[in-house]
């Protein structure tokens, strides 16, 4: 008896571990589990056993059957790890082979210096301000202390629009015209910033006859060319994110501010470019001055209570020197190969926590 | 305005060097644009003599001569110029020198066999003059061997300042002497005036328009010779780039530039009776010196005769009684005109000129009498004759003006601290008056100051911008707050977004052409001085510049084109952002996935309509597919979303094919115009959000099939199915739509998968029969029937 399990044991084994196939397992399982199966068979025969006889072959049989069940399910095991492997062996793909991108936008500079400019000086206190490009002659001249006769308006290149308006009616030339109607509408003190299109009869590599300008306002109590020094200072090194922005003021006229100033700030040549910061040469970048009485005055407020300072610049020229596009008028081309490379991705979301550069 | 540094000292007494000059006139707002040395370029040429010359053995009209160099031996020079002879003392180019009139760089070399060590030059060839005809000739006692320039005082540095329309007294190299003296750069020396001795009554003139010229001096020289003038002043003119005329002219611009004093000469031979100053007739013309005939209107202030007008007043001179070399009485005009005239005048007629240029910005009116003397001085002593006496007709506006000045200024509106007594120095040194209670009385030659801000410009320039310290402004205390606007935030929202979406964001011209134009409706704008006619109408639209964009990139090979800008459209009520989308070319590339390449259709550009109104904030389940979105689009292939019937939020769908051709675009393109003045304000409901609970029970989908007329557009269908019954449907989403077999003619086939969301119990068979019920009946009541 014995050796006649050992020997069913030994085959039955043998047999799964050679069993080739699922079906082949399963045949064996049948053949030795199953209602007519060989183990099934002598469980049936302990029942008919003395008590001695089957307490000596209760366990051997059980033994066997547990055996066999473990081989049946590890084989199979085996035999369904193989057929896996199989499959996904017949599945490969060439992973070489290109996949479609989702098409890169981009965020046009102007939009992007823009958007750097307006969280700088949201830190300094400065709101954004706007108007009217289509303005009248009085906020874009006579508000700002340059009357008709004034040399000055034949230095702006003006675009006027045709047909009879009362008033006359100009393409802004600058972003100023925002200041008078700020003062004209809030109450002091007042902080803002203005940026927007402006427009001037001026065609090449550096003038477009539209381009952007960003104004700059503080009307306050005390306020001095000391104070308009340092936020041109903190706001040109926050923007450059250099610490050695030096500036140059150079004494100017604006007709609407005075004292005027002009702006240079120092760059150095690296690699034969100019880049900004040091001081081995000066380039000019901004207009300013202290408010004129008059245009305080033209706009309802007491030149003798409030006092301010305005500056302006060009945001396509501080695109450029931040950036390093060299051709004005490629900003306005809407050449997909430029917007692209000189572009900014959609989550380029200037911060100050993150510097406010892309 | 350009001078010489050598013309400057003869204002300023000073040991500066040049750079210190010019640094420290931009320092004091005179800002130097450029600053070069004529002489630099002749360094290399000297005076040399020539000793022999003897005819050129293969050639005849060659000469060999021996020049002496005033060193060494004398050199052996080839020559062709027929004024080329024994002792003539001229100019000699040396090997190594560049000649200026062609860059040819001179070296010893054989001319017909014969070797020349230099060049003898003619005028020309060193842009000194038009001279060709010979080499230059110099007096017999020039220096030999003294480099050229030094000779012929070439060496004097040309400053080219840019002057600010308010510095009028800054036009004049003498006004410049006197702010670089109050820089601390030197002393104003005084002016010489040396009135010439004077007999005979002067020139008899009237004023009639005292409002353009208030005030008019005369004088007459007779017997005058108007040949050249002297090599000095002639030197200087052409060094700030004036051509010499003649005597009488070039010192009337010699004035005008040493003094800021425009000045005017007539021949008096060429003018009957007296000078009258008048208003213009109208249509009345003068031949200008610029050999221009101007037509004129009352608004304008002549002078003139009983013949005619013979001098547009303060701008230009008339032809007709200009002085020329047959000149032998002037008569000298230096008048006082009103600057706002002038202007007027000038931008009238555009006409610019340097008398204009410093009329309008307003002459010392205090200078007439220096100003007619120092004139007649220099007519008398360069061309001779005898002078008359000064006819003074009319008074220049010579009020003094006064304005009380608190020291403090300097510090609380200039920002820098400057003594009192330095600060009263300062406004002494530029010919302000100051007496012991602050009260400024602001020289004649300043009009531009009117006002204490004005006296602080003064001495912080003076003292040095430079100087004034940076002071912080005040920080509210904290973390800054926001400033955004809602506008700015809603931009900023929908161009990332777009971004993110693969669109690039272009910034296109505000203004384009009538024809561009034109497709869209015209534009409410025109400009009346255009740069080009591509620039002409301020957009009715964002799409003209977007497309004309598309077409550039087309022409350069691209093929998926995305663009879009965020900007305003100038109608004529006011200024509306707008955001515009132009999708061109190819929407996908061929691929070894997707086979050919897709073009972009209708339904691209609803969804980044869609996509884009989502991102703004807009109810975009709300709103309504319609139609008339303009000529400018496909009739068939394009709609307008809107809030209510009234408000048209955005236009969108494929460009109709004739404005394609009007911007030269072929195939398919699909636009979207989103007006974002249109969307209606969000409600500022604080951060906190509606209370939510996800259901904790699944949500059901059914499937409907219907049949529905053909023309039946889905969007109602959907919305009718989700209207069924508001408490369970939550969604319903077209998945299918279907023409062909098992369709009957006149029908589609709509599929709409419905999702309804159970509360706290789940649906009973019951209730979910009675819901696809409602579904069917409101189907049904559009003409549609379930399909079998």
């Amino acid at each position: 008896m014995t050796t006649d399990l050992e020997q069913l044991r030994g085959d039955l084994l043998a047999s799964i571990q050679a069993a080739a196939g699922l079906d082949a397992v399963e045949a064996l399982r049948v053949h030795a589990l199953g209602k007519q199966g060989a183990i099934t068979g002598l469980l049936k025969t302990l029942g008919a056993m003395r008590p001695e006889e089957r307490q000596e072959q209760g366990p051997r049989i059980h033994g066997l059957r547990e055996a066999i069940t473990a081989a049946l399910a590890e084989r199979k095991a085996v035999l369904e790890r193989l057929a896996l492997d199989a499959r996904l062996a017949s599945e490969t793909l060439d992973l070489t082979l290109p996949v479609d991108g989702v098409p890169p936008g981009s965020v046009h500079p102007v939009s992007q210096v823009m958007d750097e400019l307006a969280e700088i000086f949201a830190d300094l206190g400065f709101a954004v301000a706007t108007g009217p490009e289509i303005e009248d002659d009085w906020h874009n001249f006579t508000a700002l202390n340059i009357p008709e006769t004034h040399p000055a308006r034949a230095m702006h290149d003006t675009f006027y629009l045709a047909g009879e308006h009362e008033p006359k009616m100009v393409l802004r030339t600058h972003t100023s015209p925002v200041q008078i109607r700020t003062m004209m509408t809030q109450k002091p003190p007042i902080r803002i910033i203005a940026p927007g299109r402006v427009y001037r009869s001026d065609s090449d590599a550096t003038h477009t006859p539209m381009f952007h300008q960003i104004e700059g306002l503080v009307i306050d109590k005390g306020i001095t060319l000391g104070h308009l020094k340092w936020t041109l200072e903190t706001f040109l090194k926050a923007f450059f994110e250099r610490d050695d922005i030096v500036l140059r003021l150079r004494p100017s006229y604006f007709p609407f501010t005075e004292p005027s100033a002009e702006v240079d700030v120092g760059y150095s040549v690296v690699n034969g470019k100019r880049v900004i910061g040091g001081s081995e040469g000066w380039m000019e970048v901004l207009g300013s001055g202290m408010v004129h009485p008059k245009v305080i005055a033209a706009c309802g407020l007491d030149p003798e209570e409030w006092q301010g300072f305005a500056f302006g610049t060009g945001v396509d020229r501080l695109a450029m020197l931040k950036y390093g596009m060299d051709d004005l008028r490629a900003f306005f081309d809407g050449d997909l190969r430029w917007l692209r490379h000189y572009g900014f991705s959609a989550l380029d979301v200037p911060t100050l926590s993150g510097g406010v550069g892309a | 305005m350009k001078f010489t540094l050598n013309w400057l000292k003869e204002h300023l007494e000073t040991t500066a060097a040049l750079d210190e000059v010019v640094e420290t006139l931009t320092r004091i707002g005179l800002e130097v644009e450029g600053v070069e040395n004529p002489g630099a370029k002749l360094a290399a040429f000297r005076v040399a003599k020539v000793l022999t010359a003897e005819r050129h053995p293969q050639a005849d009209k060659l000469q060999v001569l021996t020049v002496d160099t005033g060193e060494g031996p004398p050199l052996t020079v080839v020559c062709g110029a027929p004024n080329a002879r024994a002792g003539l003392v001229g100019v000699l180019g040396l090997p190594g020198a560049v000649v200026p009139a062609n860059g040819m760089v001179l070296k010893v070399a054989a001319v017909r066999g014969v070797e020349s060590n230099g060049m003898m030059c003619s005028t020309r060839e060193l842009e000194l003059g038009d001279d060709h005809d010979g080499i230059i000739e110099l007096p017999a006692d020039a220096p030999i061997g003294t480099p050229y320039p030094d000779y012929a005082g070439l060496n004097d540095a040309v400053i080219d300042v840019s002057i600010t329309p308010n510095r009028q007294d800054c036009m004049g190299v003498r006004g410049i002497a006197r702010d670089l003296a109050a820089a601390g750069l030197g002393t104003l020396k005084p002016l010489k005036v040396d009135p010439v001795p004077t007999s005979g009554a002067g020139p008899e003139v009237r004023i009639e328009a005292p409002e353009g010229c208030p005030a008019y001096f005369g004088q007459t020289v007779s017997g005058v010779t108007n040949g050249a003038s002297p090599d000095w002043m002639q030197r200087r003119l052409k060094a700030i780039g004036q051509r010499p005329i003649s005597a009488l002219v070039d010192i009337t611009n010699y004035v005008m530039i040493d003094l800021g004093r425009p000045l005017h000469v007539y021949d008096k031979a060429r003018l009957s009776g007296a000078l009258v100053v008048r208003k213009a007739k109208a249509g009345e013309q003068v031949l200008a010196l610029n050999e221009k005939t101007y037509t004129l209107d009352e608004s304008v202030t002549v002078i003139a005769d009983a013949q005619g007008v013979h001098d547009i007043g303060g701008i230009m001179g008339g032809e007709d009684t200009g002085v020329s070399e047959a000149t032998t009485d002037v008569v000298i005009e230096c008048a006082f005109f009103d600057p706002d005239h002038i202007a007027k005048t000038g931008q009238k007629l555009n006409l610019t000129s340097d008398a204009r240029s410093r009329f309008e910005r307003g002459v010392d009116p205090a200078f007439l009498e220096d100003g007619i003397a120092i004139a007649a001085r220099y007519v008398v002593d360069l061309c001779g004759g005898s002078a008359s006496e000064v006819t003074r007709a009319g008074h220049a506006p010579t009020e003094p003006r006064s304005t009380l000045y608190d020291p403090d200024l300097a510090a609380t509106l200039g920002g820098l601290v400057v003594p009192a007594d330095r600060q009263k120095a300062i406004l002494e040194s530029l010919g302000f008056l100051v007496d012991s209670s602050w009260n400024v009385t602001v020289p004649s030659w300043r009009r531009d100051v009117d006002g204490p801000a004005d006296l602080v410009e003064e001495v912080i320039r003076i003292e040095g911008i430079d100087k004034v310290p940076s002071t912080p402004l005040d920080r509210v205390p904290g973390v800054a707050r926001p400033t955004a606007t809602t506008e700015q935030k809603l931009e900023r929202k929908l161009r990332r977004t777009a971004a993110a979406r693969g669109l690039n964001e272009a910034v296109t011209w505000s203004f384009i052409s009538e024809k561009e134009a034109a497709p869209f409706g015209g534009g409410a704008w025109r400009l009346a001085n255009p740069i080009s006619e591509d620039m002409k109408v301020m957009r009715p639209s964002l799409l003209p510049g977007l497309l004309a964009a598309a077409e550039r990139n087309v022409k350069r090979g691209a093929s998926g084109i995305r663009l879009f800008e965020i900007g305003r459209r100038y109608l004529a009520d006011r200024e509306r952002l707008t955001l515009g989308v132009v999708l061109a070319g190819d929407r996908s590339a061929r691929g070894w996935q997707g086979g050919k390449g897709q073009r972009f259709g209708a339904y691209d550009a609803k969804a980044e309509a869609l996509a884009l109104l989502e991102a703004a904030g807009a109810p975009v389940a709300n709103l309504q597919v319609m139609g008339e979105a303009g000529e400018v689009y496909h009739p068939g292939q394009s709609a307008t979303l809107r809030l209510g019937p009234k408000t048209v939020l955005a236009a969108f769908g494929m460009v109709h094919p004739s404005v394609l051709k009007a911007f030269d675009l072929d195939g398919e393109v699909a636009a979207v115009e989103i007006y974002l003045d249109a969307l209606p304000a969000k409600r500022g409901t604080g951060f906190v959000r509606p209370a939510y609970t996800p259901p904790a029970l699944q949500a059901v989908t059914r499937d409907f099939a219907f049949l529905v007329p053909a023309e039946l557009a889905a969007g109602d269908l959907v919305r009718t199915v989700k209207g069924a019954d508001k408490a369970m449907i939550v969604d319903a989403r077209l998945f299918d739509v279907f023409t062909g077999t098992g369709v009957p003619e006149g029908q589609k086939s709509l599929a709409v998968e419905v999702t309804l969301q159970p509360g706290e119990k789940s649906f009973t068979d019951a209730e979910l029969k009675g819901v696809a019920d409602k579904i069917v009946a409101a189907a049904a009541k559009l003409g549609a029937s379930l399909r079998g």
